[in-house]
C-alpha cells in the first residue's frame, strides 16, 4: 500500500485544528505548573529545617525517578478514589507539570547558586530585609540565568505531552491513534503527527539555542 | 538468616497476589532497557564521533539524525516505527524489537550529543600534545581524546540511562508485557490500584537508584584511569589516616 494524499488531506485540518489545540493547552498548562511549583520546591529545598528540604527532595528524586506513565495512572486512576474528579487533560497537565517540576526545580536550583556570594552580601550590608533580597535581588539574576533551561523544558514538554493520549486526552497523537485504528491505516496519520512534532520542536529549540547564546553576554 | 523472595507468590495477601506478575513485567522492561540502552550506547560513540568529524558533510549526516530523532517525541516514533511502517514497506517487526530500536535511536540521538560535547570539552592542548608525539589520529583519539571525554560522558549518561528506563513504560501501548503493562493488567483484574501502582513506582525507583549507583562507580573508575580523582586507598594507608 502507498501514500493517499486524498486521505491524508481529508485528516489534515482535523488533526492540526482540534489535535493541536489539546497539545498546545497541555503543553502550556504543564510548563506554567512546571514552572510556578518548580520555584517553591527549589526554595523549599534551600530551607534550613532539614525536616522540609529533606522530604522535599526525596520526593522529587522519587518523581524524577519513575516513569511519567505511571505517575499518569496513579492520577487518573486512583485520585478519583479520593474524590479528586478531573477531566483526562486536567490530569494529564498536572501529572506534565508535577513531573517536570522536578527537573525545573534543579535548574531554579542552579540558577540560584550561581548568583554571586557579592549580592547577598551586599544585600545583608544595606540592612535590606531577607524576604526583600530574595524577590528584588537573588530571584531576577537566577531565573534569568535559568531561562535557556527552562526553554529547553518547555520543548522536552510538548514532546511529552502524547503519553497523555495514554490517558484518553485527544491530542494530535491520540487522535492520529484514533483515525488510525477507525480506518486500519496508520501511516499517514501517525506521520503527519510525527512531522507536526518535528515541525514545531525544531525552530523551538532552535529559539532556545538563540536564547542561550544572547543571554550568556 | 531467611531471605524472602520478593517475586514469590507465597507472600501476604496482595502482595503475593501482584509480585509474580509484577516480577514478570519488571524482567521485560530491564530486559527491553538493556537492549535500547546498548543499542544507544553504539549510536551515541559512532554518531557523537560523526558529529566531531573534520568533515562537513560527515558532520551533516550526524546532525541530520540527532536533530530528527530529538525533535519527535519517543512515543510518535514508536507507534510510526509498530503502526506506520509496516504498511510502507511490508514488514512487521517484532514488538519488543520495534520497542528497543525505538528507545535506542531515541536516546542514542541525545547520547550523540553528550559524546560530541564530551569531545569538545577535552582541552585543545591534549589533541596539540598528541600531534607533537606524533600519535596518528586514530592513536590520538583512543588513548588521548576519548579516556579523557569518558569521565565528562558519564553524568549527563547515567541521566539518559534513567529517561531511557522511564521510556521502556512507553512500550506497554503497543502491548508489550512490561512493568506498566503488567500493572494496568492487574488493576483491570480487580486487583487494589493503589498497591499495584505505588509497586510499580517503587520497581522503577529502585531500577533507576541502582542505574546512578553503576554508573557513579563507573565515573570513579574511569576518573581514575585518566589520574584524575582520588586514586584508590589501600586498606592499609586508610587504617593508618584512620588511626591518625
Amino acid at each position: 500500500m502507498i501514500w493517499d494524499w486524498n486521505w491524508t488531506l481529508e485528516i489534515l485540518p482535523q488533526l492540526l485544528t482540534q489535535g493541536l489545540l489539546v497539545t498546545v493547552q497541555a503543553t502550556l498548562g504543564g510548563a506554567v505548573l512546571a514552572f510556578v511549583l518548580g520555584l517553591f520546591v527549589a526554595l523549599l529545598r534551600r530551607s534550613r529545617r532539614a525536616y522540609i528540604s529533606r522530604p522535599v527532595g526525596a520526593i522529587m528524586e522519587f518523581i524524577r525517578s519513575t516513569p511519567l506513565l505511571v505517575q499518569l495512572f496513579v492520577l487518573y486512576y486512583v485520585l478519583p478514589d479520593f474524590g479528586f474528579k478531573m477531566t483526562a487533560l486536567t490530569t494529564g497537565i498536572i501529572g506534565l507539570g508535577v513531573h517536570y517540576a522536578a527537573y525545573t526545580s534543579e535548574v531554579y536550583r542552579a540558577g540560584i547558586d550561581g548568583v554571586p556570594k557579592g549580592q547577598w552580601e551586599a544585600a545583608i550590608a544595606l540592612n535590606m530585609p531577607r524576604p526583600y533580597t530574595w524577590i528584588s535581588i537573588v530571584l531576577p539574576q537566577a531565573v534569568r540565568r535559568a531561562l535557556p533551561a527552562l526553554g529547553n523544558y518547555v520543548v522536552a514538554i510538548f514532546k511529552e505531552s502524547p503519553q497523555l493520549s495514554v490517558i484518553t486526552v485527544v491530542d494530535v497523537v491520540g487522535l492520529a491513534r484514533g483515525v488510525g485504528s477507525e480506518s486500519f491505516r496508520y501511516l499517514e496519520p501517525m506521520t503527519i503527527a510525527g512531522l507536526f512534532f518535528l515541525l514545531i520542536a525544531i525552530p523551538a529549540s532552535m529559539l532556545v539555542r538563540r536564547m542561550e547564546r544572547r543571554l550568556d553576554t | 538468616m531467611m531471605t524472602v523472595n520478593p517475586c514469590s507468590g507465597d507472600l501476604p495477601g496482595v502482595f503475593g497476589e501482584t509480585m509474580p506478575f509484577l516480577c514478570q513485567g519488571a524482567a521485560v522492561t530491564l530486559q527491553s532497557a538493556a537492549g535500547g540502552a546498548a543499542l544507544a550506547i553504539v549510536i551515541a560513540l559512532v554518531v557523537g564521533l560523526m558529529a566531531s568529524s573534520p568533515l562537513r558533510t560527515v558532520r551533516g549526516v550526524a546532525r541530520v539524525y540527532m536533530e530528527f530523532f530529538r525533535g519527535t517525541s519517543v512515543l510518535v516514533q514508536l507507534f510510526w516505527l509498530f503502526y506506520a511502517m509496516p504498511i510502507l514497506t511490508g514488514y512487521q517487526m517484532d514488538k519488543v524489537f520495534a520497542g528497543v530500536l525505538a528507545l535506542g535511536l531515541n536516546l542514542g540521538a541525545y547520547g550523540s550529543e553528550v559524546v560530541r560535547g564530551a569531545l569538545q570539552a577535552v582541552p585543545p592542548s591534549q589533541r596539540e600534545a598528541a600531534i607533537a608525539l606524533n600519535f596518528s589520529p586514530l592513536q590520538r583519539m583512543r588513548y588521548v581524546i576519548l579516556p579523557q571525554a569518558f569521565v565528562e560522558m558519564i553524568p549527563p549518561m547515567n541521566n539518559l540511562l534513567i529517561e531511557l528506563l522511564k521510556a521502556t513504560s512507553l512500550l506497554s501501548v503497543i502491548t508489550v508485557a512490561d512493568l506498566a503493562y503488567e500493572g494496568r493488567l492487574l488493576v483491570n483484574s480487580g486487583s487494589d490500584q493503589l498497591i499495584v501502582f505505588a509497586l510499580m513506582l517503587v520497581i522503577y525507583f529502585v531500577f533507576s537508584y541502582a542505574i546512578t549507583l553503576v554508573m557513579r562507580f563507573v565515573e570513579r573508575r574511569a576518573a581514575r584511569m585518566v589520574g584524575r580523582g582520588k586514586p584508590r586507598r589501600r586498606r592499609a594507608t586508610a587504617a593508618v589516616e584512620a588511626a591518625r
